[in-house]
């Protein structure tokens, strides 16, 4: 069975590699403050420090900045911190985790991709290949796709009630949609989707239409959607 | 409006598929227990069902859509490969290296000669044109060549060997994968590398030469030299395939070829780093250290490269692969 994913575009990938730099600049340095703290007693070194000081606090810091990515890439099985709160993961062409290698692979060329400066060479190809992906990914194999969390969140919402068994499939899963995207929707138009759903539940039931309907406020119409979507009878 | 019975197979699987939604983070992590990888196994079937009915029902509705992403993911818990760690490492040394070193050869032979080329053409550049020598040497080294004596001299003195190793190997092994990976420009990045490397070396050599040190800069190079170049080399023959693969791709498309050229080289690496790791060791720990004379710089070079050798023919792995 063939199914679609959404690849991720510039944008997100951008917006998770910045949280990820920021994460790793920051544990870096809290290493290296901590590390340079303990030994000197000082949060900062200088060239007269001590060797072992500036090894023990410059090395770890160093580690941490560089191996971040593949690591975290590694242990978290194609996210990051970053990719997740950016909500994209990657995969390999055939949807699923991938290898060990790939991930090391693509991690590799990075040293291409951030060529010039601020990953010049990658945020290029990201922008002109058809399936929005740098050197890296195109050398491993890979891509990163959206984790579908606001597909996750739409199961989510209608598991957690009983269903109103009396509704058809497609209102169903109309009433569903609107209440997952009821933030993006002009309020207009998600007054007017709201009470056309209402009264479908409504004559789905053999009840005559609430009248009072459209004088409803959005709050209530957002309840009463949900009431219609649960089977709680008014 | 009557209900049908499609609202009932909706109200009836949608508990099912939170359920699922919930498990699948802990099935993602780490191996599944038996029971969990039945219950893995019969969510997918009645998944796969269930996606079917939907782009029936319920087409272009975010359900669907969650339903799809939801039996991919499921998809490559199911199919992902199981994991024999110390099995691949023997097959990666034993079997893998040594062929992907017998079928990098002839790449290997011509960054051999590009790197003995540009390194003669450095000597004669900076020989000729002694001025020159600001393009293949920083002003410290300079300075310090002109007083009579090398870069190199008393550098354990400023940084301990510990620090030092890891400075060079970190460095030896970031310039060895860019010599790589720099071939996806059609191999022209990792012609620069190798041209720029030899230049370099062999203008120094000719520097030194003027002032009478390049027995002490052979002298400091020879221990772990003579493995560090070789690495880098193989590295950049790597990189010749790379660029190889997208100008004379041997798949149809050039990314598949690209693809599959990498995921072969990338295994030498697992032979390269450890070795420039050792390198890295002996250039902070030996070769800086004027106490230790030529023989032990001989006997320590040789069983490097002894290494080297048995590393990528696989010789040390054959018995234990063969078991």
């Amino acid at each position: 069975m063939d199914v679609a994913l959404a690849i991720a575009g510039p944008g997100s990938r951008a917006y998770a590699f910045i949280i990820d730099w920021h994460i790793r600049l920051l544990l870096a340095l809290t290493w290296f403050a901590g590390a340079a703290y303990v030994q000197t007693g000082v949060i900062h070194l200088h060239a007269k420090s001590p060797a072992s000081a500036i090894a023990i606090a410059s090395l770890p810091a160093l580690a941490i900045y560089f191996l971040y990515q593949p690591l975290a890439e590694l242990a978290m099985r194609g996210r990051t911190p970053g990719k997740r709160m950016a909500g994209v993961r990657i995969v390999n062409r055939q949807g699923g985790t991938p290898s060990t290698l790939a991930l090391l692979i693509r991690n590799a060329f990075r040293l291409i991709d951030c060529l010039p400066a601020f990953y010049g060479v990658g945020l290029c190809t990201t922008i002109f290949s058809q399936q929005r992906v740098r050197l890296g990914d195109l050398a491993a194999g890979t891509l990163l796709v959206h984790d579908g969390d606001t597909e996750t969140r739409a199961l989510a919402q209608l598991g957690t009630a009983s269903l109103n068994e009396g509704l058809d499939a497609a209102t169903l899963a109309l009433s569903n949609d609107l209440l997952l995207r009821w933030q993006e929707l002009d309020t207009t138009v998600r007054r007017h989707l709201a009470r056309d759903l209402l009264r479908r539940a409504d004559q789905a039931r053999g009840v005559a239409a609430d009248a009072s309907l459209d004088t409803l406020d959005e709050h209530e119409l957002q309840r009463r959607l949900r009431d219609a979507l649960a089977g709680r009878v008014r | 409006m009557t209900p049908g019975p499609k609202s009932s197979w909706l109200a009836r699987r949608a508990g099912q598929w939170r359920r699922l939604g919930d498990s699948l983070p802990t099935w993602r992590r780490g191996r599944l227990s038996r029971t969990d990888a039945l219950a893995a196994l019969d969510a997918y079937h009645g998944l796969a069902r269930d996606v079917a009915s939907a782009r029936q029902a319920l087409p272009a509705s975010a359900i669907t859509t969650a339903l799809e992403t939801l039996y991919a993911s499921l998809h490559a818990i199911v199919n992902r490969e199981p994991r024999h760690t110390l099995a691949s490492l023997r097959q990666l040394y034993a079997v893998e290296i040594p062929a992907t070193f017998q079928e990098l050869k002839p790449q290997l032979l011509a960054v051999w000669l590009l790197f003995a080329l540009s390194t003669a053409a450095g000597w004669w550049l900076i020989h000729t044109w002694p001025t020159l020598v600001g393009l293949v040497a920083s002003p410290e080294m300079v300075r310090h060549v002109e007083h009579g004596e090398l870069w190199t001299d008393g550098i354990l003195n400023v940084t301990p060997s510990s620090l030092l190793s890891m400075r060079i190997f970190t460095n030896n092994i970031a310039v060895t994968i860019f010599a790589c990976v720099a071939g996806v420009f059609y191999g022209l990045g990792t012609f620069y590398v190798i041209a720029n490397n030899g230049l370099m070396l062999g203008g120094v050599f000719a520097f030194t030469r003027e002032h009478g040190l390049d027995g002490d800069l052979l002298k400091f190079i020879f221990a772990h030299g003579t493995v560090e170049l070789s690495m880098i080399c193989l590295g950049a023959a790597a990189g010749v395939a790379l660029g190889e693969s997208l100008i004379r791709p041997r798949l149809a498309s050039r990314r598949d070829s690209l693809q599959q050229c990498t995921a072969r080289i990338a295994r030498l690496f697992g032979a390269l780093i450890p070795l420039l790791v050792i390198c890295g060791l002996i250039e902070g720990f030996v070769s800086p250290d004027a106490g230790i004379g030529w023989p032990p710089r001989i006997v320590l070079g040789l069983a490097n490269l002894a290494l080297m050798y048995g590393l990528l023919t696989g010789r040390f792995f054959r018995s234990s692969a063969a078991a």
